[in-house]
């Protein structure tokens, strides 16, 4: 289905081209160049490697070692008031999965240098006279200190720790003490979330990955495939015979189409018996639509590869386009916090709407309808890398 | 023999690559059946004129046929109708031979694809051989493996671009002895070489230097329109009778041979004068016909002095 429907498109712009009108896309010439891929694909260890392996590599650093909620960070515990709060916070805080009381300082000065060391990402003091103003209804200071070099690594821990001080104290002002209780405090953290409950990373993380892996192998495997032709001098005798452009550039997309669609089943596989994923929605769905996405990319790996001079090139261009696809595409960080140029850029990349839809129907449980507005934005960038990339390839080696 | 009879019959071919003209109005007419050599100094134009032909660059100037057919208007039929072996082995080193054999096949849509694929291997000796990567093949099976596909769509016209540059004198002779069957069949041959030993198997030579064609013909013709005049000297302390002829007026090659050294010019009688003095008892000096490299050379010193910028 998709290559006749593919090349159709092909045909189509042949006919407005100029000196195209004389020879029609010939199935047979396409298919010798379907074939030929796929042998050189099958001799190919290196794409082999790729095809499987950066999978591979990706699920295991972004979906095991990668969390963006970190838990179980190391903690220092200052208890310059030895009283029965101070040890209900700190019995508190090693309850908590956010922290792990590894250490046990004497000194402020110690856990200055905790800190400064990196021994512990936080440290708690909880200062001399702590129950004395508590009891007194003083409101003291319990002193939490981060290590935040990488907010991303605290940011869920502090909030946690608000509310655990805050819940436990109170636990402990009983009886008399129980006007003590803390009113409401001068902020509140609402944490509330869909789909996600328990902010497992992995849950967002894995399915976007199955974007993000397609985008960078896609484009770089057309994008070699044609510069390899003229580096190695099989260009110039690939022109020397009637093949059409548009077959070979066809002939080359078609062969990658099913390593794409490889690569999505295994990730589909390990989403869902490695790391628990729910799959809500439809999969077939998802493998239709996936269609449109790895063409897009196959098509601006063609572009590069008529752009470029060589393999390194390509390559080049690849990791260039691959940039901005990372950062601005919704997957490393939430799409909504980036400022409004930053979502236009994102909203020009495939990658950013074929997030929404993994996302959707992995784990909404969205259909054809909820995708829709995400479909269009993949198959028009589609449709102008198709024709920037036929428009580029050359026929002669002028 | 008229315009249409010619394989080729182009005039006026000219390339240029921004401001340097690699192909500068060259007229060539090939008859059928005929194996045509191209020859001239590296850069000359030689393997940018065959890329012209085949449709590969797009030319300047010029006009003409190719096989009956508008060389310029065409080229989308002459290329199924002409097999073009590339200087470098341009096959894929990853497919086996019948891997790249079939490919090509098929891209020319051969009609008893794999009948074709089949007798290419048997007449090229390679049917034990088929599966071996074409990688892994020496520069001569390269080079058999290139002649094969080249032919399988059974072209008329054939372009070589020095398809035995780095190959054994063996497979070199059996390389021409196939082509020379191929002509007699009937099918064309335009081929570039530096060898001088090919040359002289070719019927008509062309000879190119800085993008203009200096000469063309037979052998004996070229030798002919070269007028170089070539003495061969024999004789004692060779190596001391070079330095002091060298430079004289009207000697304008001197080369070492062994056990002998020639010595050629343009202009008979001047060169006669310079050498007269060393025609001595110790030194046997016989006048031969110049031989077709000194005729080159000749012609590439002239077109030096004509087309330097």
């Amino acid at each position: 289905m998709a290559c006749v429907h593919s090349s159709f498109v092909i045909r189509h712009f042949f006919a407005k081209g100029v000196r195209m009108k004389r020879y029609a896309f010939n199935v047979r010439r396409f298919w010798a160049v379907v074939i030929k891929e796929f042998i050189q694909m099958r001799r190919d260890r290196m794409t082999f490697a790729m095809m499987i392996g950066i999978p591979l590599i990706q699920l295991t650093l972004f979906g095991y070692a990668i969390n963006s909620n970190p838990k179980h960070l190391p903690t220092a515990v200052y208890a310059a008031d030895n009283s029965q709060f101070s040890r209900t916070i700190v019995w508190a805080l090693r309850n908590s999965s956010y922290f792990d009381i590894t250490r046990e300082a004497r000194s402020e000065d110690e856990i200055k240098t905790m800190l400064a060391e990196g021994k512990v990402q936080f440290a708690v003091t909880v200062p001399v006279d702590f129950s004395r103003k508590l009891l007194r209804g003083e409101k003291p200071d319990l002193l939490l200190e981060a290590d935040a070099t990488d907010p991303a690594a605290v940011g869920f821990a502090m909030s946690a720790i608000n509310q655990l001080a805050l819940t436990v104290v109170n636990r402990d002002l009983t009886g008399p003490l129980a006007k003590l209780r803390a009113g409401p405090a001068p902020f509140t953290i609402t944490t509330h979330q869909h789909y996600n409950p328990e902010n497992i990373s992995q849950y967002n993380i894995v399915p976007g990955l199955m974007a993000v892996i397609l985008t960078m192998t896609m484009v770089m495997f057309t994008g070699l495939a044609i510069t390899r032709e003229r580096e190695s001098g099989t260009m110039e005798n690939l022109l020397s015979t009637p093949v059409h452009p548009g077959e070979v550039i066809m002939g080359k997309i078609v062969p990658y189409i099913m390593v794409g669609y490889i690569q999505v089943l295994l990730i589909l596989v390990a989403a869902k018996f490695l790391f628990s994923v729910p799959i809500v929605g439809s999969v077939p769905l998802l493998l239709v639509l996936a269609l449109l996405f790895i063409v897009a990319h196959l098509a601006v790996g063609i572009t590069f590869s008529t752009l470029a001079q060589n393999q390194r090139q390509a390559m080049q261009m690849g990791m260039f386009f691959f940039l901005p696809n990372i950062l601005l595409s919704g997957y490393m960080f939430p799409f909504r916090g980036m400022p409004g140029w930053a979502q236009d850029i994102g909203e020009c990349l495939p990658l950013t709407h074929f997030l929404r839809i993994v996302r959707g129907i992995l784990l909404k449980g969205n259909g054809l309808t909820e995708c829709a507005p995400d479909l269009w934005p993949i198959a028009l960038f589609l449709v102008v890398m198709l024709t920037i990339g036929i428009k580029r390839y050359r026929q002669t080696l002028d | 023999m008229s315009a249409s009879d010619f394989a080729i019959d182009v005039r006026g071919v000219t390339k240029r690559f921004g401001t340097r003209t690699v192909v500068n109005n060259i007229d060539m007419q090939v008859r059928p059946g005929e194996i045509y050599g191209f020859l001239g100094p590296n850069g000359s134009g030689k393997t940018t004129f065959l890329r012209m032909l085949c449709g590969l660059l797009t030319p300047d100037g010029g006009s003409g046929q190719c096989l009956g057919l508008d060389f310029r208007k065409d080229s989308a039929t002459i290329k199924k109708r002409v097999g073009y072996m590339t200087q470098k082995f341009s096959f894929y080193e990853d497919l086996s031979i019948q891997e790249n054999l079939d490919f090509i096949a098929r891209l020319y849509e051969i009609p008893g694809r794999k009948a074709a694929v089949e007798k290419s291997l048997e007449r090229l000796g390679m049917v034990e051989r088929r599966s071996q990567l074409a990688g892994s093949l020496s520069g001569g099976w390269k080079q058999r493996l290139a002649l094969a596909a080249c032919l399988i769509h059974e072209p008329q016209l054939l372009l070589l671009d020095e398809p035995t540059a780095g190959v054994d004198p063996k497979a070199r002779r059996d390389f021409w002895d196939e082509l020379h069957r191929l002509a007699a069949g009937g099918l064309t041959v335009l081929i570039t070489t530096h060898y001088m030993d090919e040359a002289s198997r070719c019927h008509r030579l062309a000879y190119i230097a800085y993008g203009n064609l200096l000469a063309r013909g037979t052998v004996d013709e070229v030798v002919k329109a070269g007028g170089l005049t070539t003495w061969e000297v024999f004789g004692e302390n060779l190596p001391a009778l070079e330095d002091k002829i060298r430079g004289l007026p009207g000697v304008e090659q001197v080369v070492a041979f062994g056990t002998t050294i020639h010595v050629s010019g343009r202009d008979a009688e001047k060169l006669r004068a310079s050498i007269a003095p060393f025609m001595t008892n110790a030194h046997h000096w016989t006048k031969i016909e110049a031989g077709l490299e000194d005729v080159f050379i000749s012609l590439m010193d002239t077109a030096k002095d004509n087309f330097a910028q």
